[in-house]
């Protein structure tokens, strides 16, 4: 492959999502010989390519084709964990974490606790969420809530390629279990990444947007819409700051705060079902820490409570985006708390 | 195994090993009815030859998973009794600084490396454990114990399997004690013998008498010998009996009484010492010497464990995550 000299240009390259996690994926396997990726069909390159042409270069050692056993699976590499190696364990599907809950919950995230600190979990658990192509009802759910309620688990849903192979490599190299959600949708959306050695670490928004008069919070397959929602604004004179918080467990609030008392105002915005969402925790956060900053009450846009239709006239309908966050952010202007 | 004349030494120290669960537990049991220990206590009086059969034929960095059952085991796989009853009580000078108890113990240091809450939970960690040490080449091998309640869950299923294919040093003790919870193993399965499940999944399997430790021991050895030339997994079904209720505190009125006095006849600790006695390898002084000195031992760890500080306020929320190395 023909590559400009390194010393005639700074050399940032577009990638897809897909592309930069996988190079993510091929930098730690070789990093790393503890490294080893589970999951079924991963030797394959899986239904999305993600971890295409890696046994080829790793073997098959170490790109463990699984059978369709999630939950032993998933107890599988926690063991293996607990005995010197530092698996990756793909979960096809976030819909199908379901079946590996209880050696997650259970085992993978209190280990270290119920231990003393004798064992540790250093488990990344890569899984794509999300809406994206009429899937239907399992195979479209957006579930980081759940994961982002047990302690222990650290819950990282990267938006653009960079913070994805970024967060990824801190992923792996971290001695605790972290639950890495993909977003199917995002897969082919294309972004800068810096070549080689980029470490994004857990547990800190990104600021994607300055602005002045309303923060808006956006998850994953949100971010995108976020955006395109500030620019249409900004056309109007409206100055909307946009975060991604990037990390869901442990949040980073302190970002998120300095902005809501910069701003006064915030939307909060992901594609999970409203109720009993991450949205609720940000929201809960920020009254407690910028309550009386607040010029209007705190909106949320989100999915309705109901389960993800299959036909695409109702999915489209389910699925928030820049209009409703456009609608929401108007109404936190014109109301006052 | 058998108890004769070249082995009596080692015969007497495994039953000094049984005999310090027993005094072990048996000291639990009382410190519980005393409500000096609290908590949910699962007790394997009546089990010690499964799990000292089985784990003195192991390595030390041999990696060993148990079950909600598991006191016993991580006794016979080395660890120290102070700092497990310790931890069953809830203080800080127990392995886990009070923060597993009793039926989350891990004893990192001798090879204990978790027992579970969650039936048949650990038989995928120690599929896990089994993989990496086949992967590092260092010869060791994985032992997962669970009971006859494990074999009804999927993961059971999905491990035996996924053991078989991968051909992972682990062997699978179960100890088939009748009852899962408080209903008959009949009540649950139509598969009388758990073993046949393995051989199922193309795993070689046994049925043996779990309160015959010379039968724990000989099941063992060849279990431990083909694991060890990489031939893949081996299963070991345990007939066994635990003598208390499900927990302490469970009046077990499930169970006949004529069949509680059937499996006191077989308690493994005696048989031991009969096979010994009938072939003068040891006195009735000498069999009262290693009970008495087992109960001293569970004495001091008592001792040890109820005047050992309680953790502090700062624990609660502490190591909650492995710091950044």
């Amino acid at each position: 492959m023909l590559r400009p000299p390194m010393n005639l240009v700074s050399i940032m390259p577009e990638q897809t999502y897909l592309d930069a996690i996988r190079a993510g994926l091929e930098e730690e396997l070789r990093r790393d010989s503890a490294v080893y990726i589970f999951g079924e069909d991963v030797a394959l390159g899986g239904p999305f390519g993600v971890t295409k042409g890696l046994a080829e270069t790793f073997g098959v050692n170490r790109l463990v084709n699984t059978p369709i056993s999630e939950a032993t699976v998933m107890g599988i590499t926690i063991g293996a964990a607990t005995a010197g190696l530092r698996p990756v364990v793909e979960i096809m599907f976030i819909d199908f974490i379901t079946l590996a809950m209880d050696q997650l919950v259970n085992h993978a995230a209190k280990l270290h606790y119920m231990s003393g600190g004798q064992l540790k979990i250093p488990l990344t658990v890569r899984v794509q969420c999300g809406i994206s192509g009429a899937m239907g009802a399992h195979h479209s759910q957006s579930l980081e809530s759940w994961l982002a309620h047990v302690p222990g688990l650290k819950v990282v849903m990267p938006a653009n390629p960079a913070d994805a192979k970024g967060l990824l490599k801190s992923a792996i190299r971290d001695d605790n279990p972290v639950v890495f959600i993909e977003h199917r949708g995002l897969y082919w959306t294309k972004g800068e990444v810096a070549d080689g050695e980029t470490v994004v670490p857990i547990g800190k928004a990104s600021v994607l947007r300055q602005g002045e008069q309303i923060t808006i919070v956006a998850l994953s397959s949100m971010v995108g819409p976020a955006l395109a929602a500030a620019r249409e604004l900004e056309a109007e004179g409206i100055s909307a700051e946009v975060i991604d918080p990037r990390t869901i467990s442990p949040l980073d609030i302190e970002t998120i705060a300095n902005s809501v008392k910069k701003t006064s105002r915030m939307v909060v915005v992901h594609e999970a079902v409203e109720q009993g969402g991450v949205g609720a925790e940000i929201v809960a956060q920020v009254q407690q820490e910028a309550f009386h900053y607040l010029d209007s009450p705190i909106a949320r846009v989100a999915a309705p409570f109901a389960p993800v239709p299959a036909s695409p006239t109702l999915e489209t309908r389910f699925l928030p985006g820049k209009v409703e966050i456009l609608s929401a952010v108007r109404h936190s202007l014109h109301s006052r708390a | 195994m058998a108890a004769k004349k070249d082995n009596f030494k080692e015969v007497i120290d495994l039953l000094r090993r049984m005999w310090l669960i027993r005094a072990f537990e048996e000291k639990v049991s009382s410190l519980y009815a005393e409500r000096q220990i609290v908590g949910l206590l699962h007790l394997g009086i009546g089990q010690e030859a499964v799990a000292v059969g089985a784990l003195s034929l192991l390595r030390a960095d041999d990696y060993v998973y148990g079950g909600h059952r598991s006191h016993g085991h991580a006794i016979a796989k080395g660890a120290n009794i102070n700092k497990l009853m310790a931890e069953i009580a809830g203080r800080a000078t127990g392995y886990c600084g009070g923060k597993g108890g009793s039926m989350h113990i891990v004893a990192k240091e001798c090879g204990f490396i978790t027992a579970t809450g969650v039936v048949g939970g650990t038989i995928p960690l120690a599929l896990g454990a089994a993989f990496a040490a086949k992967e590092k080449k260092h010869g060791q091998l994985a032992v997962v114990f669970f009971g006859d309640g494990a074999g009804q869950v999927g993961p059971f299923h999905e491990s035996l399997n996924i053991a078989s294919l991968w051909r992972l040093p682990v062997i699978f003790i179960c100890e088939n004690n009748g009852y899962a919870e408080f209903t008959p193993l009949s009540a649950h399965t139509k598969i009388e013998r758990l073993a046949l499940h393995a051989k199922t999944y193309g795993i070689p399997a046994s049925t043996i008498d779990g309160n015959d430790l010379f039968a724990v021991r000989n099941a063992m050895t060849k279990a431990v010998k083909s694991c060890r030339a990489g031939k893949g997994p081996v299963f070991v079904e345990c007939l066994t009996h635990r003598m208390r209720g499900h927990y302490e505190g469970d009046p077990a009125k499930y169970r006949e009484l004529s069949q509680l006095a059937e499996w006191k006849k077989k308690d493994p600790i005696g048989r031991v010492a009969r096979a010994l006695k009938s072939q003068k390898a040891i006195t009735d002084a000498q069999l009262e010497g290693i009970e008495s000195k087992a109960r001293l031992l569970a004495d001091k760890a008592a001792e040890f464990s109820l005047s050992s500080p309680w953790p502090t306020e700062k624990d609660v929320d502490d190591q909650v995550y492995a710091a950044a190395t």
